[in-house]
């Protein structure tokens, strides 16, 4: 039974979703899109607006946070979700994007005079390198066992976070001031300025979509189909003749692709990187969003990576005792991350063969 | 590159990492016996290893001792480091044990894959760090001055320390222990039955789930007493000390062969004087990063590691 089948035959609101005529889910879809590029303005609905926006931080730029933690979450679902690889250094190709985008705009970089690029033009080239090295990691570490590949992952990050703060072509601490915005200008204005973060969130919204399109259409695909044979049983897959290690990269190198777009992105708003941006528990922080969603999951992943930015957001500004809540925003998801994988293994909105996996597992324990 | 700093210094280097190496490799050993008996990560290792260090310095802070106390006489400073050291072992014991019953009990009864081990063990390192950081506000906090560190004797140039003496010969005594206890004694037979083939181990009378929990308690008791060496020789301790220990004690378990005691110890020894040396070589700053190549660099070469891998398989 194929998927879109067992869709259309399953309960649920996905499946009710997947018995509508092609007209009412089009209908659908472009309405919950176009609600999707309103919600800078929910501050203005009543009632409900008022407690959904963000205190601590203006609510755009909470909305642009958000747009780049779908991305990750996008990305990585694609490693951990998809093909099963436990990527515990995810940042790392986020912190390739961005600095890639640095050292090719940002008037501080060695090279910049060479160049002169602006950021669009540096866009794909930042994007090639990171998917470069997440080939480069890939090639030496996929051949591994899965929970080694999680330590070299982790490994991978720290190597790019020390590289980061220790060299001085990439300038540590003080980091890359004035990289540009992006291109574009209405009425003589920039589009992209400085004080209104309305434009960067559509920008990642598009983004966002263009990414689930291309993401879908792999995973219906030749490619996908490998990716769940991998994941579910390696040695089987292979013996079957996919071939694992080619599509093992393949999931590496467009994570990578997708985190790095994330990591341009956030240089293009923020125009301003250094070292202490890439800590290391943000991978960690990634996964728990993509874990809490659901993965395997698109919509999982989405809301994952929405919940891990808008909370710690929401947070910000309340306080517990003398302390910020905001701070404790990586231990509420570190104890998440348990609370769910003992409660829920599945996940928020979970993928309906990754429960059904879990399932089949669970009847082969033998009994203690 | 500073080969001249690293001819110069070889004496001095060698004895700082080989008593890095030795607190190195009692941390090693509570990753390779859990590995060596679940082939599990236990990621939440550098977290048991973590509060033993804040573990000492609490009892210790309840004896009026703080970082800037005068160096106690000899006869108090056995009474602190036997009641600090317990502290520790009972923390990271019980933190060890927690860990298992939390997280990873309740995945093993449903036959979870792999991968939801390693993603509940990132849980509650994270869960277990970041409470450290908020309640300690991410500030280091100091360590009373137990034992001052002493010029003990020189071998040509090199000076070594009573505190590196005592670190070495500790670690030592307490492998040797471990290392009798699991091929010498009942529970060790237990243990060493259920890491080569847990079903037969079962069928056979030994009680897998407290085998299970003695060797997180071995593990974290072992932490324990890392940590009070930890503490002893940085001077300082932080929220985030356990984790860029704990990838070191397990490129050190690694390069030794996971779930090989000796291994451990081989591994950790070699990685502390390795580093050191890397360290003279390109500047401290690049410590860490050495740890890192030289693991991937041995998973390439030699997945199993130095001495094999495995508990039961090379009799260990």
């Amino acid at each position: 039974m194929s998927e879109k089948a067992s869709f259309r035959t399953s309960g649920g609101v996905r499946g009710w979703f997947g018995r509508q005529p092609w007209y009412v889910r089009a209908v659908l879809i472009l309405f919950f899109t176009v609600l999707a590029y309103l919600l800078p303005y929910a501050g203005d609905v009543p009632l409900i607006g008022p407690q959904i926006i963000t205190e601590g931080i203006d609510w755009p730029s909470a909305l642009f946070n958000m747009s780049y933690y779908v991305l990750l979450a996008l990305g990585l679902n694609v490693v951990v979700g998809y093909a099963g690889l436990l990527d515990l250094g995810y940042v790392g190709f986020f912190a390739v994007g961005a600095y890639g985008t640095a050292l090719l705009t940002s008037p501080d970089s060695v090279i910049y005079a060479d160049t002169g690029w602006k950021w669009l033009m540096a866009v794909p080239a930042a994007l090639v390198l990171t998917m470069l090295a997440g080939v480069i990691l890939g090639w030496p570490t996929l051949r591994l066992r899965g929970d080694y590949l999680a330590i070299v992952t982790l490994g991978f990050a720290e190597i790019i976070r020390i590289v980061a703060t220790s060299t001085t072509t990439l300038r540590g601490d003080r980091g890359f001031a004035s990289i540009p915005h992006p291109p574009g200008s209405w009425n003589g204005e920039p589009i992209f300025g400085v004080t209104d973060a309305i434009p960067y969130f559509w920008l990642g919204l598009t983004v966002i979509i263009l990414v689930i399109l291309g993401v879908r259409n792999l995973d219906r695909s030749r490619v996908g189909r490998s990716w769940l044979a991998i994941r579910e049983d390696e040695e089987a897959a292979e013996v079957m003749g996919v071939r694992t290690f080619k599509y093992k990269l393949w999931a590496f190198a467009i994570g990578a692709f997708i985190g790095g777009l994330g990591g341009v992105l956030f240089a293009g708003e923020q125009s301003f990187i250094n070292s202490q941006t890439f800590v290391l528990q943000f991978s960690i922080l990634v996964l728990a969003g993509v874990v809490m969603g659901g993965s395997g999951n698109m919509a999982g992943a989405i809301l994952g990576g929405v919940l891990i930015s808008y909370i710690p957001d929401r947070l910000r500004g309340l306080s517990f005792g003398d302390t910020d809540l905001y701070e404790y925003r990586f231990a509420i998801f570190g104890a998440a991350i348990i609370l769910i994988m003992v409660l829920r293994p599945q996940g928020l909105i979970p993928s309906r063969r990754r429960a059904m996996e879990l399932k089949d597992r669970e009847k082969e324990v033998a009994p203690l | 590159m500073d080969f001249s700093g690293l001819i110069n210094d070889f004496g001095p280097l060698t004895v700082t990492g080989l008593a890095q190496g030795a607190i190195i490799a009692l941390f090693a050993l509570g990753y390779t016996l859990v590995y060596g008996v679940l082939r599990l990560i236990n990621f939440a290792h550098s977290e048991v290893f973590l509060l033993g260090t804040y573990a000492c310095l609490f009892v210790w802070g309840l004896f009026g001792l703080d970082q800037n106390s005068a160096t106690p006489s000899v006869g108090p400073m056995l009474l602190y480091m036997v009641i600090g050291l317990i502290a520790a072992i009972v923390v990271s014991g019980a933190t060890a044990l927690t860990v298992e019953f939390v997280a990873y009990r309740p995945l093993r009864r449903r036959n979870a894959p792999p991968l939801a081990f390693l993603i509940t063990a990132i849980g509650a390192s994270l869960f277990i760090s970041e409470v450290v950081g908020v309640t300690t506000h991410r500030n280091q906090t100091g360590v009373p001055p137990i034992i001052q560190a002493r010029p003990l004797f020189t071998i040509g140039d090199t000076t070594v320390t009573n505190l590196q003496v005592l670190i070495i010969l500790l670690a030592l005594v307490m492998m040797f222990a471990l290392d009798r206890f699991i091929n010498g004694s009942r529970l060790g037979r237990g243990v060493r039955a259920v890491a080569q083939n847990p079903d037969s181990a079962a069928l056979m009378g030994v009680n897998k789930s407290r085998v299970i929990a003695l060797v997180f308690l071995l593990g974290g008791l072992m932490a324990g007493i890392a940590a009070v060496m930890y503490d002893l020789k940085i001077g300082v301790t932080r929220y985030d000390a356990g984790f860029l220990l704990g990838i070191d004690a397990f490129t050190a378990a690694v390069l030794g062969g996971i779930g090989n005691l000796r291994g451990a110890l081989l591994g950790g020894l070699l990685l502390g004087v390795l580093q050191n040396y890397a360290a003279g070589l390109f500047g401290s700053q690049w410590l860490h990063a050495a740890s890192f190549v030289l693991l991937v660099v041995i998973l390439l070469f030699r997945p199993t590691g130095l001495l094999g891998e495995s508990l039961g398989r090379s009799r260990a």
